[in-house]
């Protein structure tokens, strides 16, 4: 790792359409999953020897199975609006990375197998056999593809080409073929409960840890509830909140915000993420099983509310899916026993999921948070959309509330808010280079160069308008930005959560100068808090 | 698998260079294994590396970022628990390519 050193793209006025490179990113293909990774999700261990056979059965599985699958591939007209859309594309030069071309990759076996003209003349239509070359190409180029759907805005037909990579990965799982870093943390999933792979005991440590961390700063005992039954919410946050920087203050930031708004909540040791990569590797089966994990914690614990933290694909797959999925949210299947089971339990005065910036805009609607926005001076703050939630979610049940509530919890914290290019925000929104289950290192190069577009804008609110802090909802977008700043010239500890503007602003009051432990003291600050 | 040579010894590591086997580790593999990350070992250096490696044997999972600052402060002195500390220590980020010296599993996830 510390060898590889990568040039990151020059930033210019405006991001360009850049010179073709042919086979400028063929190299670049992420680990392959090792035996052990495939097999804990119920894929082969390894390439198999019929995997020819089994890619095009399992297309046309999927093409029964999604009738969007199958129209995708049939109704694309070539006309080429999705070309120079693509961060990968912006940044790497290679045609492959246009969104048509890298689709062709699949659409050209589809045609030759699935239509009546490649059956016949695949020459004229340009339909190819499936051969080892072109599966090792998939295993690339679909990787470089982050699933963040910004192509699909400016599609005339509305092809959701995420959905075509998420195919795509799904049929090298099926025959062997997996990546490594998605399928070894799904894996942890099922068995810890967390993509990290953090147990329950080392959770509970680090909770108590940071519980230490708050009273020092605040001299109050908020905490940081780990399984607590009978509690009114269930928070599912990504694991990252847990462990990384900056993740863990806006986990801080929760955690106050709950406390100053005096609700009683829990988080949970057996569904401790709120991350669910089955959509990353387009398996429904999957995507199912992680989220059946929150739906058992919440019926375990009995709580009357769920409510998920920042993480962008996780909103989109609680907000668009977990309603089917696992009946966490309204209309669950009426011979789904646990979903029928949930829905009793939950609070319908709520919305089911509700996503922590709905509750904090709610309470903040309410004056029930008190605040200082001086606090946050020092910040010149600018705020990235992040694509899942753009794309994929609303929030506060308004039109476009997705992108008004953050902004909106944002400007009621902060004093310098600015915005970057519009045509690189909203429904426009640019990935941070990072999602899609591409957060890895062997992608380092890809992460790098597919960030440009997002560092382009943001080079020029940080030089132009002095923008020193950028806040964001998504623990993907955290760390793939911590991660790819210093390449571009701009301070790695520039990204925050957006809780952690939250958590800074916030005032607790009556705290003695000198933190008191006595009982009394903090009884006392808790009631005048509510 | 592949593996490193540590004085004559082949010893096996992950395609990302992380050891194959914990068990395997001693400090001669640690040496080898900062080599590959460019890291001259000071005694700072092993102050973190033994920390870690105390926090897997409970955990089975490295410490947080500030879970591990805060207590190389505790041990060290304040002036030493802050993330830029360790990360002039560890310029890759001190949760990935400390646990790669101290022979830990890469931690995963969206970190």
């Amino acid at each position: 790792m510390a060898k590889i050193k990568y040039e990151a793209p020059e930033l210019t006025e405006y991001v360009t359409i850049p010179v073709l490179q042919e086979g400028a990113m063929a190299h670049s293909s992420p680990f392959v999953a090792k035996p052990k990774h495939q097999e804990d999700l119920g894929f082969p261990g390894e390439l198999v020897d019929d995997w020819h056979d089994r890619a095009i059965a399992k297309m046309g599985e999927l093409k029964k199975t999604s009738r969007s699958f199958g129209l995708f591939l049939d109704i694309c007209v070539h006309c080429g609006a999705c070309t120079d859309k693509c961060h990968y594309f912006l940044g790497t030069g290679d045609p492959k990375n246009m969104p048509v071309a890298r689709q062709e990759l699949l659409r050209s076996v589809y045609r030759r197998n699935f239509t009546f003209a490649g059956k016949n003349f695949p020459k004229l239509v340009g339909a190819r056999d499936l051969t080892r070359e072109v599966l090792d190409e998939w295993h690339s180029y679909f990787h470089q593809c982050s699933e963040c759907r910004r192509c699909s805005v400016y599609c005339p037909y509305g092809i959701d080409t995420a959905e075509i990579t998420m195919a795509a990965r799904d049929i090298l799982d099926e025959v062997g073929y997996g990546q490594k870093y998605d399928n070894e943390i799904l894996g942890k999933v099922m068995t810890i409960g967390n993509n990290l792979g953090l147990p329950a005991p080392a959770l509970a440590a680090t909770l108590e840890d940071l519980e230490e961390d708050l009273e020092d700063e605040t001299g109050l005992p908020i905490k940081m509830p780990l399984d607590v039954k009978g509690a009114d919410i269930l928070l599912i946050t990504p694991s990252a909140d847990f462990f990384a920087e900056p993740h863990i203050d806006g986990l801080l930031g929760y955690a106050k915000v709950f406390h100053q708004a005096g609700v009683s909540w829990t988080m949970s040791s057996y569904a401790s993420e709120g991350a669910n990569f089955g959509m990353f590797i387009g398996s429904y089966k999957t995507t199912k099983k992680v989220a059946e994990r929150i739906r058992k914690a919440a019926l375990d614990l009995g709580v009357k509310r769920v409510i998920v933290g920042e993480c962008g694909h996780a909103w989109r797959v609680a907000y668009s899916f977990w309603n089917t999925l696992s009946g966490t949210g309204h209309g669950a299947a009426a011979d789904d026993e646990f979903a029928q089971k949930l829905q009793k339990q939950l609070d319908p005065r709520y919305p089911a999921p509700q996503h922590i910036v709905e509750f904090t805009y709610d309470m903040l609607q309410r004056g029930e948070l008190k605040l200082d926005k001086s606090a946050n001076d020092h910040r010149t703050v600018t705020f990235h959309d992040s694509c899942n939630v753009a794309r994929g979610t609303g929030m506060g049940g308004i039109e476009r509330g997705q992108f008004i509530l953050p902004r909106e919890v944002i400007k009621a914290v902060v004093n310098n808010y600015v915005e970057m290019d519009e045509s690189t925000m909203y429904e426009e929104t640019l990935c941070c280079g990072g999602g899609g289950g591409l957060l890895t290192d062997d992608l380092m190069e890809l992460r790098i160069k597919g960030a440009m577009p997002r560092m382009n804008a943001l080079d020029k609110v940080h030089r132009e308008e002095k923008v020193n802090t950028l806040a964001a909802i998504c623990a993907i977008c955290k760390s793939q930005f911590s991660k790819v700043l210093p390449y571009y010239d701009m301070p790695m500890d520039m990204i925050i959560s957006v809780h952690q503007l939250v958590g800074d602003a916030l005032v607790f009051d009556n705290v003695p100068d000198k933190i008191d432990e006595s009982e009394s003291e903090v009884g006392s600050a808790e009631e005048s808090d509510s | 698998m592949p593996s490193m040579d540590v004085n004559g010894n082949a010893v096996e590591v992950d395609e990302e260079g992380y050891l194959a086997d914990i068990n395997d580790w001693n400090k001669e593999i640690g040496s080898a294994l900062a080599v590959t990350e460019e890291i001259e070992l000071t005694d700072a250096h092993w102050e973190v590396i033994d920390f870690l490696r105390e926090y897997y044997d409970e955990y089975q999972i490295a410490p947080a970022v500030r879970v591990l600052t805060k207590a190389i402060g505790k041990k060290l002195g304040k002036d030493k628990g802050n993330s830029k500390y360790l990360y002039e220590l560890f310029p890759y980020g001190p949760a990935k390519q400390a646990c790669k010296v101290g022979g830990l599993p890469k931690p995963t996830g969206c970190i």
